[in-house]
């Protein structure tokens, strides 16, 4: 079968005090390739650890990943992933960045440069080929991470917050142009997300997960994806659809935060 | 009243009329001298003639005058002490003047002093810090990464390194004595060993320091172990072990120097120590400065390199 499918993974970490504590339980989903899909959920819930998992940095207590029916057993270039913030080479200017994949798999710089410099005009930065990571504002090197990613032609591309050190603004602009890639290269996305917006914008489906043990809670598919390829981002906060959901989303993952705080206060 | 090294003539007097005549004197200054006050007199102190006020105040043993520039006591026998007031001054073997330091420094830059060249001096004390640094660099960098990369080469030398690193290398020079002698081999040890802590640290939290998601981003680029090390680890690490190559120039700088004030045939130390032997206060003047300008200026040399090898430090 093609797509990526999570079977069963649970995942618990020892702790130094020789208990352990169980991160996600029983998580099974099945993504047809070419999917959105976005991952909400409280602080604590795994998402990260699960998301760590399919990238193969971390092998699951129980339970395996498959890719196009072959078991996952390490990272690999076939699942790309986007960080945060601070994952990019500073020894190494935009071109060199986004050309590291290509350069590891033997490809020589002159035959993988028009690739790296397409990529770089599609992600917008076709004046800034030369310029070090730490000339460019955040919103740039998230570009350059995106396009670092693409350059390797991943068949799943895992995307951890990747706008969340983003200002508002250049957080929008930003969201449509994961859509506008997503669209573009057809690439199966997970994209992990604290911003219940940006999952409703970003995700075909979207993913509610539970805290303590992880788990996923609450599974929507969502129109919104598809319209924002062509519509402004802006157009779509206004539908009625799209606010009662995000009233439905927010109110679900307060009342998780506030059983995790009445929790601790009965503990401590 | 006159200065050290001038030639002076005394001023022609007359003599003056009467039992006792006039009497002239030159002192040097810092100095004293006696007035033998009688030796051109009638009177004599051995016929019983004395002296019992200077200037319109009584003067008697144990007790001076203030004459204005200079006090004047009297002696036991009956002479006169001249003391010159000595001012504020400080003599040039304290504190030399500014003019001397600079002619001094144009003497032995020419002539050399015991034997070698002021440059020679210096440079050799610059080339024991470059082998001593350069050796330390190149045992001390790999065993960092090592200690970095594997719990086993932490958990062995860890204990040796943290122990050694706080240990001042001033207080190896008498084991290294011991060992290697005062030669050239005994001074390499032990700015080898100066570096070597600093540099192993540096580089093993370079190391250390590197970001997870830049180790699992190169992971999911495709990157095998070795091409991590070679473009993620490596680079990422330069920044610290340039810190680390900054101290230990600077401390390697001050370890010389002491080890040569040691014993040394030639150094920036050895010329100072030998000086300041001979009472040459100018020379220990001019070689402090000398010491600092080049400490300062090994500073500003691996900033500059910094600047122009690393320039992303700082910014990750």
């Amino acid at each position: 079968m093609s797509g990526l499918s999570i079977q069963n993974i649970s995942m618990s970490f020892d702790l130094p005090n020789g208990g352990s504590v169980q991160a996600l339980k029983d998580v099974t989903l099945n993504l047809k390739a070419g999917e959105l899909l976005s991952v909400l959920g409280p602080s604590g819930c795994g998402k990260t650890t699960l998301l760590n998992i399919v990238a193969g940095f971390l092998v699951p207590t129980k339970g395996e990943i498959l890719l196009h029916g072959n078991k996952v057993t390490g990272p690999s270039a076939e699942r790309g992933m986007v960080f945060q913030q601070g994952a990019l080479f500073e020894w190494m200017n935009v071109r060199e960045n986004v050309g590291f994949g290509p350069r590891m798999k033997g490809v020589s710089t002159a035959r993988a440069r028009e690739k790296v410099d397409h990529l770089l005009d599609v992600v917008g930065l076709q004046d800034f080929k030369e310029k070090a990571i730490y000339e460019l504002s955040g919103g740039m090197q998230q570009r350059v991470a995106l396009a670092r990613c693409l350059a390797n032609d991943p068949d799943v591309i895992l995307m951890d917050e990747p706008l969340g050190a983003l200002d508002a603004l250049t957080r929008e602009k930003m969201q449509s142009l994961v859509l506008n890639l997503w669209k573009e290269t057809g690439k199966t996305i997970v994209l992990i997300t604290h911003s219940v917006e940006e999952a409703l914008l970003l995700g075909e489906r979207l993913l509610v997960m539970a805290p303590r043990p992880g788990r996923i809670h609450k599974e929507y598919r969502l129109p919104f994806a598809d319209l924002g390829v062509d519509a402004d981002l802006r157009e779509i906060k206004k539908h009625d659809d799209y606010g009662d959901k995000r009233e439905e989303i927010l109110e679900m993952i307060w009342n998780m935060e506030e059983e995790i705080m009445g929790r601790t206060e009965v503990a401590g | 009243m006159h200065g050290t090294g001038v030639e002076v003539t005394l001023p022609e007097i007359e003599s003056g009329s009467g039992f006792a005549k006039n009497d002239v004197l030159a002192v040097k200054a810092y100095r004293t001298k006696l007035l033998k006050w009688d030796a051109n007199d009638s009177e004599t102190r051995k016929g019983g003639a004395k002296i019992v006020a200077v200037n319109g105040q009584l003067i008697v043993f144990g007790t001076d005058v203030d004459a204005g520039d200079l006090k004047i006591a009297l002696t036991q026998k009956g002479t006169l002490n001249v003391k010159p007031n000595k001012g504020i001054q400080m003599e040039p073997i304290w504190l030399p003047a500014p003019e001397d330091v600079w002619n001094r420094l144009k003497e032995i830059s020419t002539s050399g002093f015991k034997n070698y060249t002021l440059a020679e001096h210096l440079g050799f004390s610059l080339f024991r810090v470059v082998i001593g640094f350069f050796l330390g660099a190149l045992v001390g960098i790999p065993l960092g990464y090592a200690m970095g990369l594997s719990d086993w080469f932490r958990g062995w030398f860890d204990p040796i390194v943290e122990f050694m690193r706080p240990v001042p290398p001033l207080a190896l020079i008498p084991l290294v004595i011991i060992w290697a002698g005062i030669g050239e081999v005994g001074k390499t040890i032990l700015l080898f060993l100066a570096a070597l802590w600093i540099m192993a640290i540096a580089s093993r939290a370079g190391v250390s320091g590197v970001r997870i998601s830049k180790v699992h981003a190169a992971y999911s680029l495709g990157a095998s172990k070795w091409q991590i090390m070679r473009y993620v680890i490596v680079p990422n690490s330069l920044p610290e072990i340039f810190t680390g190559a900054r101290v230990a120039m600077g401390v390697c700088w001050g370890t010389v120097v002491a080890a040569e004030l040691v014993a040394a045939e030639k150094g920036a130390g050895m010329m100072i120590m030998v000086a300041s032997k001979f009472q040459q206060t100018d020379i220990v003047i001019l070689g402090i400065i000398l010491i600092g300008i080049i400490g300062f200026g090994i500073d500003m040399l691996m900033r500059w390199a910094e600047r122009i090898l690393v320039p992303w430090k700082g910014r990750g």
